[in-house]
């Protein structure tokens, strides 16, 4: 017995040394740091060729062509290297699963209809081994978001670099979450599993009313302030009455996204759409009525068969046409390191590429509601960047030397990182 | 002995009823009375409660229109039968002195139907245990000395099953059917169908033939035990049962006896139908029928005409069932966008099946068997002659084909003496629009259909009043509902009521005039009479005579709905080819070419490709009479082979039935319609590897395809190919993720998948030495040709632990484990692969999706690649396949591989996986010209395929991808306007749904998903 704890224990030490456990958050910047010499992509259309940014506490202080530092600063020249500001991961569940099929690492889903005092922030860990899979490719802000039920409760964005999730919250309970149900009806055919709603689209409507009384009950609540019995479900509805919250509202198809807007026109809320594969289709009714959309990953498959076979690729540039505010989502988790990617994709078809890195930097700040401190390398921002080796949209090319959380250089070392060492000296190859 | 007794009695009733309720003619009212009993000779064996009533039932119909066969109409004909039998039929026929005449002047008579596919009489089987919830079944749970597979009733008689059923019968031959084989539509083979008419009599009588047919079908039924539950399953069990039953001849002491497998060879001499639900089922089944030497008779889906030549390739007669599909209610611009082009084009095509079976000569039947309502049986005909089916044929199709199809036409399918006397009396041609089958003789007795159908009432009567004058009234409509109009200046609208031979007529003589002429009288032979009153109040005598017949304002004309249908498209699908292009000599000017050769990357080079090889490489090439693509500022790579899919497959991807599946063969089950073939076409995929799922040790055996888009089930396999068959290690095998009912199969730890691998192995050798008598086990078969290296083996897997365990194994049986897939450990253990010989189809960057891939990484491809593992990127995924040079291009990103090196990982590496590098992976003249063109850097995010070129056929192009979209958009709209012109005439219709499209993953147990529209059932891989 002893002998095994030995070994267990002699085990656990050797492993050590490789776990990520070892790659701490960085502590504040203490001095400003001045990146020469570089390709800014600043993040809202503009690109400076062989310049300088400079930022100090956290803070962007300087961006251009003829920036020079002062002597106390840390210069890094980046010859040769592109500097983007961090992309923006929204709508996902980083943090709240850490896998997939294992039920005691999800923290995604609460049951219940209508959650509102959900806050995902609780759930957030920031011990994911995930985590910093995602920040060796760019991804330094997250919006975690629950997903149970029909309101699942309010996400918050997160930044990558963090002790814990008090730390980690960038902006907390940004928005509410509404989960449509599928207004469509389904036919018998294949591919689907279980009951089946005998008609989805009124059963799915009626759910849709069940939540607007219950924001019409929860507005007319607040309205009063004293109440003998406190509804802690209402008093979670204040910050989107009040127009600091946004409603995200998860729909795809036509008919769920006409309900959406309706829903923006009603209670006077800021509404995004989160997913809209199919908002190509109304794109200036979005546009007309100021509805944002995070938009579901371009590598997916079309709906249908008959789509255009590039549809998912090309919507973003449909909606940037349109003069829609979008910006682009993956699914899950883990796949967000991809992010970026899909943004090339998005870029392959029809968007510019500095169009296509808005899309996953300064659009997701405006729809999240982070723009005056995240998403473009813009002066008095937070310094959140992500430098590269290459264009930071194309796997091909895309290595991330250096990032900085918040002016913060933090560790770009990751578990798997670590694994491809331990197995690099095992068979000694490079 | 009591229900002998009553049941005649209670027919007398129901005949004495039918009496009662007779408002016929006086002839046809003793007619009636004389059917009191059966004309076929009563069973002899039957005491008799009362006085023996024999009768002979010898009629003659005369001045008819008799049609004896499809080819033969005798006009002015007698019918003569005699105990239920036909005795002549001819202009000239002999009436003999004891038959009844019935006089049919103006009628039709027919050989009554033949429905070669029904259930008539036989009992709804019902599923007794089973269902979601229940635990796994291995075995059948069918009492008694039967086989092991539930789905296999091949000892079930209908026979022994049937009962006859009034109300059923009645409905039948309604529709104008006299007889039917009728089988128990339940299980893979389903045992006997007995030949019986519908003849409302005792089971003893109206049974003709006991067994008159097998049937079989892709379809478990009422069997709760768990395999198969895939469709290539099915095929499987059907093949292993043909060998068993063959060995089973030989009567192995083993085997004790066994009544499935002895039905299963006694049934081998009837006629074999076989049930499918399309079109590719329907030429699967005929490919087993080809490999054990049976000829099926099959009863088709519905969309055969898709693909009528490989149809009629079979030689087989088919079985046409008429459920044309309903109109689709696409009034809602986005309801409607989730009907799909090739739903909508099936509906507008379906009724043309049966015309596109006669077209290329291919012998049918037709069925009333899946429509919802049997009444709707002729109007379903009459659709298909208005789609183009000749009225012969579909007469030919209802008659004598099945009889002959069933080698009954000694019997039954036409009217010649010797025959039963199973007949039809109709108003006119049984085929046109308002033709009435009138009565339906069966065995000789006499079924009434339309009985006020017999006498035609309408027409233009002058009606003497005695003393009084005339008037002239029409008489419209039928006996049971006639209308009656005074014809005077103006059309004055009056009564008449008809009940049997009784009529009441009410007519007013002035428009809108209080007082009318009553009359009451009788409806005779040579006109109508009574008494009545005038308006006076004065007591009349009165006839009335036909004066001629009423003006028929034309019919507005039937619109051929032939001429305005769409063309076919191949596959079926809107992005289909109009006509499946050709091979063409194809050049391709100053282009980047990545060759994967020792050449390397070639600039401003030129590629001929001739006769669907690589033909030259080099500059300045002259075309001849090439077609030249000018490659100039794109780059030139070979086509990108998918190590690992799942597309274009079937009803299932696995048979997770089972611990050892290897009998089942992925090649059995391809779907050429899938759109995923198409849409992987436009991101440079021309070879695809699909596998077997991995719910399983042993899964099945897989099949590699070339994306030859529009080409069958065969056209799309690469042949002369080393086949190779998919295993599995891990979760998905010891069912950690499939909830908590599962924990009964074996293996459920990775300590017994390695037993697994040693007990089928060692069977498998032991197998391979028996003698020659040996029960052949086509799962055995398929392991001995892995010890034997001839069958090689891609295996799911993933921790390290059991990837070393498998190749130890392998090492034991001194075989080889070809591929890991997956493999998302294989940087654990690459050393010992290359050691073992093991190549390697990983994933770009997957990981965090369960527990084992924890220590996934996405440098896995880098470090085997570097150790000298050959390394494959693969997708196990339709959309990921779209483009997996993106996936290549991440092994740039992680672990630096150099980018010529990372493009051969979806290329040249699984084309050596799969042992096809001497002809497709690389850019080298003689090889295959699998080729794609690309608008950059192939391993780049910003690189589109511009051209898919598969065997020298250019199977994509943007371009055309563009018109396509056009020819969808024009006819999506045509069929659209088409289905609300539907609705505006008032045809019922359908909610518009969402169509689905099947795809699966790996882990998919039965269904597949829809993707996209958040119905996936969670990941699985």
């Amino acid at each position: 017995m002893k002998r095994s704890i030995y070994l267990l224990a002699l085990a656990f030490g050797v492993s050590s040394a490789y776990a990520q456990e070892t790659i701490s958050p960085a502590g504040p910047q203490d001095k400003p740091v001045y990146l020469t010499n570089a390709v800014i992509h600043v993040g809202n259309g503009q690109v400076i060729e062989n310049g300088t940014i400079a930022f100090a506490k956290g803070k962007i202080t300087a961006v251009g062509a003829g920036v020079s530092a002062p002597g106390d600063a840390t210069v890094l020249d980046m010859k040769g290297q592109h500097v983007y500001p961090g992309i923006i991961a929204p709508d996902t569940k980083l943090g709240l699963v850490e896998f997939e099929s294992v039920r005691a690492t999800i923290d995604a889903r609460e049951v219940g209809e209508i959650n509102p005092s959900i806050r995902s922030i609780i759930s957030y860990n920031t011990d994911s081994k995930v985590i910093n899979t995602l920040r060796s490719n760019g991804i330094l802000l997250a919006q975690v978001t629950p997903e149970g039920g029909v309101i699942s409760g309010t996400s918050s964005v997160v930044q990558l670099d963090a002790w814990n999730w008090e730390d980690a919250a960038y902006k907390t309970d940004n928005g509410l979450h509404f989960f449509m149900p599928r207004l469509v009806n389904f036919g018998s055919g294949r591919g689907f599993r279980g009951p089946q709603a005998k008609d989805p689209v009124k059963e799915g409507q009626e759910q849709v009313e069940k939540v607007r009384v219950f924001f019409r009950e929860a507005k007319a609540y607040l309205a009063e302030n004293k109440h003998a019995a406190t509804n802690i479900k209402f008093e979670a509805m204040r910050k989107l009455f009040n127009r600091e919250q946004k409603l995200f509202i998860h729909c795809e198809l036509v008919k769920e996204m006409l309900i959406a807007i309706d829903f923006a026109k009603e209670f006077n809320m800021e509404v995004v759409i989160v997913g809209g594969a199919d908002s190509w289709q109304i794109a200036d009714l979005l546009k007309q009525n100021n509805i944002a959309v995070v938009l579901a990953q371009p590598h997916s498959l079309p709906l249908m068969q008959d789509d255009d076979i590039d549809q998912p690729y090309k919507t973003a540039a449909q909606l940037q046409k349109a003069g829609v505010l979008f910006c682009l989502s993956n699914e899950g988790f883990w796949q967000q390191r991809n992010l970026g990617y899909e943004a090339g994709t998005a870029s392959t078809f029809g968007l510019s590429r500095e169009e296509a890195l808005s899309a996953v930097t300064l659009n997701a700040a405006k729809i999240l509601g982070i723009d005056k401190v995240a998403g473009s390398l813009e002066t008095g921002k937070d310094a959140n960047i992500a430098v590269s080796n290459g264009d930071m949209l194309d796997m091909k090319s895309s290595v991330i030397t250096r990032a900085f959380i918040q002016g913060r250089e933090i560790n770009l070392d990751n578990k798997q990182h670590q694994l491809y060492e331990k197995y690099q000296q095992k068979y000694s190859i490079k | 002995m009591k229900r002998a007794f009553e049941k005649p009695g209670r027919a007398l009733l129901s005949r004495g009823v039918a009496y009662a309720l007779n408002r016929h003619r006086s002839k046809l009212l003793v007619f009636s009375l004389l059917l009191a009993g059966s004309y076929a000779h009563a069973q002899e064996t039957y005491p008799v409660n009362g006085i023996a009533d024999p009768k002979e039932g010898c009629f003659a119909f005369t001045h008819a229109t008799i049609v004896k066969d499809a080819q033969t109409t005798l006009s002015d004909a007698t019918l003569v039968i005699r105990d239920g039998k036909i005795v002549a039929a001819g202009p000239g026929t002999a009436i003999p002195k004891d038959a009844v005449v019935v006089d049919c002047k103006g009628k039709y008579i027919y050989p009554s139907f033949v429905d070669i596919f029904s259930n008539y009489g036989l009992a709804e089987p019902k599923r007794t245990s089973g269902g979601w919830n229940a635990p796994p079944q291995f075995l059948s749970n069918t009492k008694g000395a039967y086989g092991w597979n539930q789905a296999i009733k091949s000892e079930v008689n209908a026979v022994d099953l049937f009962n006859t059923d009034d109300t059923k019968a009645a409905s039948l031959r309604e529709a104008g059917f006299g007889t039917v084989a009728t089988q128990q539509t339940d299980g893979v083979a389903r045992g006997t169908a007995a030949l019986v008419t519908l003849a409302s009599d005792k089971e003893n009588k109206v049974i003709i033939r006991e067994k008159v047919a097998a049937g079989y079908s892709f379809d478990k039924g009422s069997s709760t035990q768990n395999y198969p539950n895939s469709q290539m399953g099915y095929i499987a069990l059907l093949r292993q049962t043909y060998l068993d039953a063959q060995w089973y001849k030989s009567q192995p002491a083993k085997e004790g006896v066994n009544l499935s497998l002895q039905a299963w060879n006694a049934n081998q001499q009837l006629p074999q139908i076989f049930e499918v639900k399309d079109k590719w089922d329907a030429l699967r089944a005929d490919k087993i029928g080809d490999e054990f030497g049976v000829q099926y008779i099959i009863k088709a889906g519905g969309n055969e005409y898709q693909r009528i030549a490989e149809v009629a390739a079979t030689k087989a007669t088919f079985i046409l069932p008429l459920n044309f599909p309903g109109a689709i209610d696409v009034e809602d611009p986005n309801d409607a966008r989730f009907v799909s082009l090739a739903e909508m084009k099936h509906w507008e095509m379906a009724p043309s099946q049966p015309a596109a079976f006669e077209k290329a000569n291919i012998p049918f039947c037709l069925t009333a068997a899946d429509l919802k309502d049997v009444k709707s049986f002729l109007s379903g005909v009459r659709k298909a002659i208005e789609y183009g089916l000749s009225e012969q044929k579909a007469l030919e199709a209802l008659t004598k084909t099945p009889a002959t199809t069933l080698k009954v036409y000694d019997k039954v399918g036409s009217l010649e003496a010797g025959k039963l006397a199973n007949f039809l009396i109709t108003s006119g041609p049984v085929f046109k629009e308002n033709t009435l089958i009138l009565q339906n003789w069966v065995q000789g007795n006499r079924y009434l259909v339309k009985q006020d159908g017999w006498n035609d009432i309408r027409g233009i009567y002058t009606v003497t009043l005695s003393p009084g004058s005339s008037i002239t009234v029409e008489v419209k409509g039928t006996s049971s509902a006639p209308l009656l109009s005074v014809l005077q200046k103006d059309t004055i609208p009056g009564r008449i009521d008809i009940n049997g031979k009784l009529v009441t007529l009410s007519l007013p003589l002035v428009k809108n005039g209080r007082s009318s002429v009553r009359l009451s009288g009788l409806i005779g032979d040579n006109g109508w009479s009574g008494t009545g009153v005038d308006t006076t109040g004065a007591n009349v005598r009165w006839n009335a005579v036909f004066a001629r017949t009423a003006p028929v304002k034309a019919d507005s004309a039937k619109k051929n709905n032939r001429a305005d249908i769409g063309a076919l498209y191949y596959p079926f699908n809107g992005y289909g080819w109009d006509k499946l292009p050709q091979q063409q000599d194809i050049l391709i000017k100053n282009v980047t070419v990545w060759t994967n050769e020792t050449a390397g990357k070639l600039e401003n080079t030129d590629v001929l490709v001739r006769a669907g090889k690589i033909a030259q490489i080099g500059k300045n090439l002259s075309a001849g009479n090439a077609r030249v693509i000018d490659g100039t500022g794109k780059h030139l790579s070979a086509g990108i082979i998918d190590e690992h899919s799942h597309i274009a497959i079937s009803n299932g991807v696995n048979e997770s039935s089972q611990a050892v599946t290897a009998e089942v063969r992925i090649g059995d089950v391809l779907n050429p319609d899938d759109v995923n073939i198409y849409r992987q076409l436009s991101g440079g995929v021309t070879a695809s590897h699909l596998l077997h799922g991995s719910a399983n040790p042993i899964g099945g055996q897989s099949q590699l395809i070339k994306m030859r888009w529009g080409q069958d089930a065969e056209g799309l396999k690469v042949t002369n190919w080393d086949p190779f068959i998919k295993f599995a290690l891990g979760e998905n095998v010891k069912q950690s993720n499939w909830g908590e009912r599962n924990t009964v199969r074996f293996p459920q730890t990775r300590m017994g998948v390695e037993q697994v691998y040693v007990d089928a192995f060692t069977r498998a050798r032991d197998y391979e030495k028996q003698g020659a008598n040996k029960r052949r086990d086509l799962e055995l078969d398929a392991l001995v040709e892995i010890l034997n290296a001839k069958r090689f083996i891609t295996c799911h897997s993933y921790v390290q632990s059991e990837i070393n365990m498998l190749m130890h194994v392998a090492d034991s049986f001194h075989f080889r484990v070809n591929t890991f897939t997956h493999i998302l450990e294989g940087y654990k253990v690459a050393d010992k692969m290359k050691a073992h010989g093991a190549g390697a189809g990983t994933f770009a960057d997957w990981w965090a999706y369960k527990m084992e891939v924890q220590d996934a990484i996405p440098y896995n491809a880098a470090i085997m690649h570097k150790v000298g593992v050959v390394t494959a990127i693969n997708s196990d995924d339709a959309e990921m396949a779209r483009r997996l040079n993106q996936e290549a291009g991440k092994t740039v990103r992680y672990g630096g591989v150099p980018e010529e090196e990372a493009l051969k990982m979806v290329t040249l590496n699984p084309a050596r996986l799969l042992h096809v590098d001497n002809r497709m992976g690389s850019v080298k003249v003689g090889k295959d010209a699998d080729l794609v063109l690309w608008s950059d850097n192939p391993l780049s995010i910003y690189a589109k395929a511009e051209k898919t070129i598969v065997d020298g056929i250019v199977e994509f192009d943007r371009d055309y991808d563009l018109q396509l979209r056009q020819r969808i958009a024009a006819e999506r709209n045509r069929l659209i306007q088409k289905l609300l012109g539907e609705k505006k005439k008032g045809t019922p219709t359908q909610k518009a749904a969402f169509t689905p499209d099947e795809m699966y993953h790996c882990e998919d147990l039965q269904g597949g998903h829809q993707e996209g529209l958040g119905l996936t059932t969670g990941a699985g891989f």
